[in-house]
């Protein structure tokens, strides 16, 4: 089956990154596809690479990055959400003129079209969040 | 593209408080262009997003509810609201928004954006659905 993910809270404070995680490595393993992941909300705070958990504990972020290259997944981070929260490309630095970008490896920033896509494409969408 | 999907974009979050309501909101506006069939449900605290004469004034946050008045018109024009929860919340339709659309297929009349459904009727539009997203 061709599965999408919507991921809606961001790392750490709720499970919802988590169980998004878990959830598309089981369904990988057990041979579905996964056309997208999309992270929305608060979720977009799952595509910064500055995150630095302490040394005991999963690092988020890295395992998104580690499995998008594994699997060749389609991480993105909607950009509406991700210009609230500070969450920026190359591209995007320079059109908003900062100082630096921190998005993650593995991940790409761009629009809501995308999860809409992501709907129409896919057998099944499943939304993880609040 | 093969045959339109059933989109529905639940609502359960008052409009201030989380980002929820605001940003679900930029979802279905977006998704608008994408033809598909198209509707909204709103329960919980989320009837409260319709509520007339919101004014967020004094919370330094923005008041986006005039939004609303623009769905008719990217053709979202199916508008549930659970009876239960308004009835829960001490709300009755005539403290909505009197939210409408212009039907093209008869002569552009205007129509009734918001319906008001019971939990057993929603939960039957729920199940004809292909996509939900919750906010």
């Amino acid at each position: 089956m061709k599965f999408s993910v919507m991921v809606n809270e961001g790392p750490y404070t709720h499970q919802a990154s988590d169980s998004a995680y878990q959830f598309i490595r089981a369904a990988l393993s057990a041979g579905h596809e996964i056309f997208r992941v999309f992270f929305y909300h608060d979720g977009v705070n799952n595509g910064t690479r500055l995150t630095t958990p302490p040394q005991d504990d999963r690092h988020i972020v890295n395992r998104w990055s580690e499995l998008a290259s594994e699997h060749d997944l389609d991480l993105v981070v909607c950009v509406a959400a991700a210009q609230r929260r500070g969450i920026v490309d190359p591209d995007e630095a320079k059109r908003n003129s900062k100082d630096g970008d921190n998005i993650a490896p593995g991940f790409r920033i761009s629009g809501l079209g995308q999860l809409i896509e992501a709907g129409i494409e896919s057998d099944r969408l499943l939304v993880f969040g609040d | 593209m093969s045959k339109a999907k059933k989109f529905m974009y639940i609502n359960r979050h008052a409009p201030c408080g989380t980002v929820y309501a605001v940003e679900g909101l930029e979802v279905v506006l977006i998704g608008a262009a994408f033809e598909q069939d198209v509707c909204m449900a709103f329960v919980g605290d989320g009837v409260f997003q319709l509520k007339q004469d919101q004014d967020t004034a004094d919370t330094g946050m923005k008041n986006f509810s005039p939004a609303y008045r623009a769905l008719g018109d990217y053709e979202v024009n199916r508008l549930y609201v659970e009876r239960e929860s308004l009835e829960e919340r001490g709300l009755t339709e005539d403290d909505l928004m009197p939210l409408t659309w212009e039907d093209e297929d008869d002569d552009w009349a205007e129509k009734p954006s918001i319906h008001i459904v019971d939990r057993a009727q929603l939960s039957d539009l729920i199940e004809e659905q292909d996509i939900l997203l919750n906010f």
